[in-house]
């Protein structure tokens, strides 16, 4: 069934939509992440615009993680406190990550940006944590517990100025740290188009040792608010967020994600570490055949953002 | 001191100039002035019928005629963009800007342009997909060529080699399509009557390509309401969000 998109232009299968924005809805309740680094590439190969994609996509992002929030938020697996600090952080970064997105689609390299980005991110991310959770499988199936790092040796960033008490993590923590890890996070949310969240929980795992459950209802928590302030900024300054569009994500995403929070459920904290490393390498590698592989055609064409001087009909 | 035979031989040279005096006349007319976007819009098509008037001085006329029908749609600036290998990686590193590129372009002819006319006389009469690019962008050939073959691969440029029927040796039908993804806008409809390679006449009309009803509706609230469309976007993810919730609680 084709409809008609009043703000993308173009129509599109119903049915399609709502499907795709299922299977990304599961893996972001399953994992915590927003699934923007999924369905955004998936809607531009549909031939929608990167802006109304991006845009529209927040919008579901934003219901998603509302639906995945709700359901940790009763299993008390949230740390509101940890979450505010990294949206504080995240804030700036946004307003950075959105100016470098204009210079560089103005100087027409964002596509090389982007692509350059995934690659370094997610195959950084996702080989890390493809390493550690075989590692922590190969040990349990060995019958040894895996060495749980206690008190006593913490990475020296915890011991920066301004140290504060998050009960919820069991976190005694320099806010410096988190602040700056949410600056990251934000910058290249805005820059990628993303909530970030694929960088949030591998980094509040490995890098500040939070336990894997609080990790995906706090990662979930900012990427609400960091989405729904980007569908705001989207709706009133290029009036790109497709309602229509954003409502078939939605009822797709939302119901995905429900079934993906039940899911992670029952997944062991290694097996569910080692399931998102798989998916973060496989989306590194197709940013990675982008960049590397002969395209298909050299040439590309797109809109003129800047006006051409002294042009007249 | 004899200017009235130069008047006369001036007047002579221009008579020559405007060579064969025009016999032919055109008259076309659109199917409609307006496609109109819906929901359930999937692309259209539209019917140009032109008559032919033809008098003495072309009645005996030995050629047959040939009819080219352009569509363009709405103009822009565009930019093309070359991809090269620097290290390991595939770069965009030259490109070109090309000004008041047409979004659409739809060329019907009864049969293929080039049999029609040659390509001088196609540039020269701004025939073809090649009018898309005004003149003063044609710097880079192969820029130029690839704007027109993206855009043909998007099926945004088309060339339709049939799609120009004679009913009558003086009457012709031609289908132009509008594609899905026609932008809102005014469009430009050109027919040329061509015969021996030559035009004998040309002659031009429009549509516009709007949105209406709900398609209308929800463009408008975007662009002159934007805090409450974000509010509204927001609003139904929340409450979907919550659904999905409530729909679910049986834990």
């Amino acid at each position: 069934m084709e409809f008609y998109l009043p703000i993308a232009e173009l129509p599109v299968n119903i049915w399609l939509i709502v499907g795709m924005s299922a299977v990304v809805g599961f893996i972001s309740g399953l994992f915590g992440v927003g699934g923007g680094f999924l369905i955004t590439p998936l809607l531009i190969f549909l031939g929608i615009s990167p802006a109304v994609a991006v845009a529209s996509v927040s919008t579901q992002i934003a219901a998603s993680s509302l639906t995945a929030l709700i359901s940790y938020w009763k299993r008390r697996a949230l740390d509101i406190r940890l979450g505010l600090l990294l949206l504080s952080g995240g804030s700036i970064g946004t307003v950075c990550g959105v100016m470098a997105f204009n210079a560089l689609r103005r100087i027409g390299q964002l596509d090389l940006t982007i692509g350059v980005s995934y690659v370094i991110l997610l195959g950084g991310i996702g080989l890390l944590m493809l390493y550690e959770s075989l590692k922590a499988l190969r040990a349990r199936r060995r019958g040894l517990a895996a060495k749980r790092p206690r008190g006593g040796n913490h990475p020296w960033y915890f011991g920066l100025p301004f140290r504060m008490r998050f009960p919820a993590s069991g976190l005694y923590v320099s806010v410096i740290p988190l602040l700056a890890m949410g600056l990251i996070v934000g910058f290249f949310g805005a820059l990628l188009g993303i909530g970030g969240g694929f960088m949030i929980v591998p980094a509040l795992i490995y890098l500040f040792r939070v336990p894997t459950m609080v990790v995906v209802g706090t990662s979930m928590f900012q990427i609400l608010f960091s989405m729904s302030g980007a569908t705001m900024l989207h709706a009133t300054t290029n009036h790109s967020v497709d309602f229509v569009l954003a409502l078939l994500l939605v009822v797709g995403g939302v119901f995905g994600a429900q079934f993906g929070a039940r899911a992670g459920r029952h997944l062991k904290g290694e097996q569910f570490r080692l399931l998102l490393a798989l998916i973060v390498l496989a989306v590194a590698f197709r940013f990675l055949g982008d960049l590397a592989l002969k395209p298909e055609d050299v040439f590309s064409l797109s809109a003129s953002v800047t006006p051409i001087a002294g042009a007249a009909q | 001191m004899r200017p009235v035979p130069l008047i006369i031989l001036l007047l002579a040279g221009m008579m020559a100039c405007s060579n064969p005096v025009r016999a032919e006349s055109l008259t076309i007319s659109l199917s409609s002035g307006h496609v109109a976007i819906t929901s359930t819009y999937i692309g259209t098509d539209l019917v140009v019928f032109g008559v032919i008037g033809r008098d003495q001085a072309s009645a005996t006329r030995s050629e047959h005629y040939d009819i080219v029908v352009s569509a363009r749609g709405p103009r822009s600036h565009m930019v093309v963009r070359e991809k090269a290998a620097l290290g390991p990686f595939w770069v965009n590193r030259r490109e070109q800007k090309f000004t008041f590129v047409p979004a659409t372009m739809a060329v019907a002819t009864n049969r293929p342009l080039d049999e029609i006319t040659s390509p001088e006389m196609q540039s020269r009469y701004q025939l073809g997909l090649g009018s898309a690019i005004i003149a003063q962008d044609l710097r880079d050939e192969p820029f130029a060529e690839a704007l027109i073959r993206l855009k043909q691969r998007d099926r945004l440029y088309e060339t339709l080699p049939h799609n120009v029927e004679f009913i009558t040796p003086n009457v012709f039908k031609a289908v132009i399509p509008v594609p899905a993804r026609a932008p809102t806008g005014l469009y430009d409809v050109e027919v040329a009557l061509m015969s021996d390679s030559v035009r004998l006449a040309s002659q031009s009309t429009h549509f516009e390509v709007v949105k209406i009803g709900f398609e209308q509706d929800v463009a408008d609230a975007a662009r002159l309401h934007g805090w409450l469309y974000g509010f509204a976007a927001l609003l139904m993810a929340g409450l979907f969000g919550w659904l999905a919730t409530i729909i679910f609680r049986r834990d």
